[in-house]
């Protein structure tokens, strides 16, 4: 059998309902944007834009034995890192955050979005060499390691929502893995010793304020209160049914903010109402299992858990996401997957498709 | 490194993952029933909230007119600056800019929101009243970038000039906030505009219009982008007062540069023809905000501008109180064939009261009396009737009693008696106080519009009225006056007193009179002169006899004798003696005088429903809009009326609207 693998063992179906969400996240920026400045930008347009990269992005990837990153992942780890450090160093600071590196002819680069792909197959090839003994406290401590590395770096940046997404690739990593309760019981005991210390000393006010401000958005009007209370507003005047493409008034009259990007649900919530939002998170709920389902069949199990670190992204940042909108999560700036306008998060999306798409490819390889 | 070669995960943790994911999306899908199903209704409304925004439409108060119908009190367009405050994290920026182009301090409007923040935020805040052209024009222009400023249409009052009838008409303001929360302007809101006193706090439920409002659609950044609904305002009805301006603006002139108060009214019906007190104040300047520095010029003056004096000063009445002397001394039967012989002074008690003639009145009877103002036989006549008796009289005439008129804040006096020391002081009526009652001094304290009830009872053998500026006729149907007119009860005066106190009084400015220099010839005037001290209730322990105090000056007079047309009261604060105050008085007497005689009776009909015609004086009826002369309006606070009309020109013969020109020009020379 080739090792390349046939388009014929592409998952049709999840790219189906991929581009599904994502046709609906176009339809979504182009309908909240319909009556912003930034409606002669025709975003929507560059969002297609980007999501064709992607694909292209996709294929390419597909194309390429995931083995080979498998085998070269630690070079790329350290180049990561390298450039966490160089963003530190000699990193662009905007609204406040330092966050990008000006990279000449290209513009801005975020390197913490691309640290995200990589740490993910790092962490399956660790794991994976484990080979299914029982995962002892050194083991724990260098896959620890390997994610808590970045994640202080992006967290100095500061960027505490990106960081965030670097643990839930770490936890269902370590369950896969092979963790016993007891370490667990340990670990969640350490957690619990060390995040009052962390939040009264390694966090700024206005972090503190943006994770509690969800619980009482009245209390902030003006700040990201006021953002979770137009949200809650925009949600709940969706009603059963929604206003209608284009017919938010919380949307279209920018109450809402940030509509194309952070808050997309949000719009969507409202012009397309509880039926049209439940009908995204089941898109949502079958691709994450279409996901899981691939990942069963992978060849190896480092397929296996390259799949399942990306299942754990994608379900931390809907949850994040999707939660920031209804008010059970606090404002973080995390986008939604696919929905949100952003060609990096398009891009990442469809990268991580790629290398799935690539272990699909090869199930049947051994 | 080879791969594959490792166990599988184990499909049991796979299914746990997917378990766990299902969890995750139902909790989502219940944040999103929670608030698109079962909270839905709730945020709606506030999506609305968010976007409609309500400008009030202000209706302009009533107009205030003189019983002929002039206008008094008119209203002017003024522009306002409105400052929404919707979107409060945009606003912070454009505060210099704001306060810039409206020529304030950035700190005023900051502390002005901070004053307003506990208020909905859909309610502007009116940051800069009566804005000027270029204001307005600022705002206009930076209509796009500064969506937070509107301007807003406001119709002003505008009041005569220089205080004229300032405190009958009053004045208006914004509504206090220690008003606001009394159940009575539960109706009204922070900013509207209120009559603060006089006639416009009085009548404020009919002069108030009730505002509209023009509902649009906004966007977050408080652009307009569509219209709701315009609801138009309904303006305030207009009040007709009794007042004329004729007497009013006589009135007026007579007091001109002097202290006091001066009130005509009609004794038959209680109409009020002029009120003033002086000094006074421009309520034009509280029309806009009125500024600190004036508002406490004015609090702080001794010679107390905002007060209505005509009934809130509360005086000794003086000599002025001998009229109700005589009214009690005759129905008691005393006075009649009182004949006491005055050297100057008399002895009551052991204490020595003296006569304001120093080398006495010789014989007095009670017609000399009243008008030489002899006080040695009204100590006399105090002394026979005892305070209880003089009480009685004077308290079925009013005194000691607010007189129910229709304006806010009238002062009780007091008129006192032997309960009434024990109620106030503890302690029983010396007799020796009654003396000094009977001259009207001592614990005697009085309004103007008090004693001028009193006397005009007098005037017309005891009929008493309840004085009024509007007349009760005159109000819409419907309304629920602030205050109820008190029951009436005429006082008994015998025809043959009644006669002889008049007549008596008619002598008061004849030469043996104590005010000869105020006769007017053709004039029947019937009145009483008096001087008190100046000492107000409050002061009157402290200051008893203290000469530093100028005397008062009364008058009360009415004509004609027989058949009371009008009646006059004037204090003249600091005025020494009666006859100065009675002067000022025969001045509006005169003022009235003139006018009748000018108009004389105008028609004469045969019989009810048939043709009238016209006879004499004045063509058009009083009131009529059509006159030029009568009807002209106070725009600018002008008052000048003129009080003679124009001498018709014989060429062109005068144009009377239904009127023959033969019979016009008849009579026009």
């Amino acid at each position: 059998m080739a090792k390349q693998g046939s388009f014929r063992d592409f998952d049709w179906v999840l790219l189906g309902f991929v581009m599904a969400i994502s046709a609906l996240g176009v339809l979504q920026i182009y309908s909240a944007t319909i009556s912003t400045k930034f409606a002669e930008g025709n975003i929507y347009v560059k969002q297609i834009e980007w999501l064709i990269a992607g694909m292209v992005l996709m294929f390419a990837i597909s194309r390429i034995d995931y083995h080979i990153f498998l085998e070269y992942i630690h070079w790329v780890y350290l180049a990561s890192i390298g450039s966490l450090l160089a963003v530190a160093v000699i990193g662009v600071r905007l609204l406040g955050a330092k966050r990008w590196i000006r990279v000449p002819g290209l513009g801005l680069f975020q390197p913490s979005e691309w640290v995200k792909i990589v740490l993910i197959i790092a962490l399956a090839r660790y794991i994976a060499s484990l080979n299914q003994r029982d995962v002892t406290w050194p083991d724990i401590f260098k896959a620890g390691l390997i994610a808590g590395v970045p994640f202080l770096l992006v967290v100095k940046q500061p960027d505490l929502g990106t960081s965030l997404t670097y643990l839930p690739a770490l936890i269902l990593g370590l369950f896969l893995g092979g963790i016993n309760y007891k370490q667990v019981g340990v670990i969640v005991l350490c957690i619990a010793l060390v995040l009052p210390v962390a939040w009264k000393f390694g966090m700024k006010q206005y972090q503190k304020d943006r994770l509690t401000n969800f619980l009482h958005p009245e209390n902030d009007p003006k700040g990201t209160g006021y953002q979770i209370q137009q949200s809650l507003i925009a949600v709940g005047n969706g009603g059963i049914f929604g206003k209608g493409v284009a017919g938010g008034t919380q949307t279209q009259g920018m109450f809402l903010p940030v509509t194309h990007t952070d808050f997309i649900f949000a719009a969507f919530a409202e012009e397309h109402g509880f039926v049209g939002a439940t009908a995204v998170l089941l898109l949502y709920f079958i691709v994450l299992m279409r996901l899981i389902q691939n990942a069963q069949t992978a060849p190896d199990r480092a397929g296996t858990l390259i799949i399942m670190g990306v299942v754990a992204v994608l379900v931390f940042h809907i949850m994040v996401n999707i939660g920031m909108v209804v008010g059970m999560m606090p404002v973080t700036g995390i986008p939604l997957p696919l929905m949100s306008y952003g060609g990096s998060s398009v891009l990442f999306m469809f990268l991580a498709l790629g290398i799935v798409m690539n272990i699909r490819m090869r199930r049947f390889v051994n | 490194m080879q791969f594959g070669k490792e166990e599988k995960v184990p499909t049991s943790k796979l299914l746990a993952v997917q378990y766990a994911i299902l969890a995750l999306f139902l909790l989502l899908a219940f944040g999103l029933w929670r608030l698109q199903v079962m909270k839905s209704d709730q945020y709606q409304l506030a999506a609305q909230a968010n976007r409609i925004r309500t400008i009030p439409i202000l209706a302009p108060r009533g107009k205030i007119l003189d019983r002929e119908g002039r206008i008094i009190v008119d209203n002017y367009p003024s522009f306002s600056a409105l400052l929404l405050r919707e979107q409060p994290q945009e606003l912070d920026a454009k505060i210099p800019k704001i306060a810039n182009g409206l020529h304030i301090s950035a700190d005023e409007i900051r502390v002005l929101l901070r004053r307003y923040a506990s208020r909905p935020k859909y309610e502007p805040v009116v940051i800069k009243p009566d804005i000027t052209p270029d204001e307005v024009a600022f705002i206009e222009a930076n209509k796009s970038e500064i969506p937070e400023l509107e301007t807003i249409m406001v119709h002003r009052r505008l009041y005569p000039k220089d205080g004229f009838a300032a405190h009958l008409i009053g004045y208006v303001g914004e509504v206090s906030e220690d008003d606001l929360n009394r159940p009575q302007f539960e109706l009204y809101n922070q900013g509207d505009i209120v009559g603060k006193s006089g006639v416009e706090q009085e009548y404020n439920d009919i002069l108030i219009g009730k505002n509209g409002e023009r509902r649009s659609l906004v966007d977050s950044h408080g652009k307009e982008v569509g219209r709701l609904s315009h609801t138009p305002a309904v303006p305030g009805e207009q009040l007709k007062l009794t007042m004329d301006l004729d007497i009013q603006i006589a009135a007026e002139e007579a007091l001109d540069g002097y202290k006091g108060a001066i009130i005509a009214m009609d004794p038959r019906t209680g109409d009020i023809l002029a009120m003033v007190s002086r000094p006074t104040f421009d309520p034009n300047h509280f029309a806009v905000r009125i500024s600190r520095d004036e508002w406490n010029a004015l609090v702080t003056d001794p010679g107390h501008p905002l007060l209505n004096k005509a009934i809130q000063a509360q005086l000794a009445p003086g000599s002025t109180f001998k009229i109700i002397m005589s009214v009690a001394g005759w129905q008691e039967k005393i006075a009649q064939t009182m004949n006491v012989h005055c050297n100057g002074g008399a002895t009551f008690y052991g204490r020595r009261f003296g006569c304001w003639v120093k080398g006495g009145h010789g014989s007095v009877d009670l017609t000399k009396a009243i008008y030489q103002s002899c006080d040695v036989f009204f100590y006399t006549l105090a002394e026979k009737l005892g305070i209880e008796r003089i009480a009685h009289y004077a308290q079925a005439l009013g005194l000691g009693q607010k007189t129910g008129i229709d304006l806010p804040q009238e002062a009780t006096g007091v008129m006192p008696s032997e309960e009434w020391k024990i109620r106030n002081f503890k302690q029983k009526w010396f007799a020796g106080e009654t003396i000094s009652v009977g001259i009207g001094q001592g614990a005697v304290a009085t309004t103007p519009v008090q004693l001028m009830r009193a006397i005009a009872a007098i005037s017309m053998d005891g009929k008493m009225v309840t004085p009024h500026v509007v007349d009760p006729i005159e109000l819409p149907k419907g309304y629920v006056p602030v205050r109820q007119a008190p029951e009436l009860k005429n006082v008994d005066i015998e025809p043959e007193g009644w006669n002889l106190i008049t007549d008596a009084m008619s002598r008061v400015l004849l030469p043996e009179g104590t005010a000869p220099s105020a006769h007017i010839p053709g004039i029947d005037i019937a009145g009483k002169t008096g001087s008190a001290q100046v000492v107000s209730l409050d002061t009157r322990a402290k200051h008893s006899n203290n000469a530093a105090f100028a005397q008062n000056g009364w008058f009360v007079g009415f004509t004609p004798r027989r058949t009371p047309e009008i009646i006059v009261v004037v204090l003249f604060e600091g005025g020494e003696h009666g006859k100065l105050a009675a002067r000022i008085a025969t001045q509006v007497v005169k003022a009235y005088v003139d006018k009748q005689r000018r108009q004389g009776i105008k028609t004469a009909g045969l019989e009810p429903g048939k043709k009238q015609f016209e006879m004499a004086g004045l063509w058009t009826a009083p009131g009529d809009a059509k006159d030029a002369d009568s009807t002209e309006r106070l725009q600018g606070g002008r008052f000048d009326v003129k009080l003679s009309p124009k001498p018709p020109k014989a060429a062109k013969g005068v144009q009377f609207a239904h009127v023959p020109a033969a019979l016009a020009a008849g009579v026009a020379h």
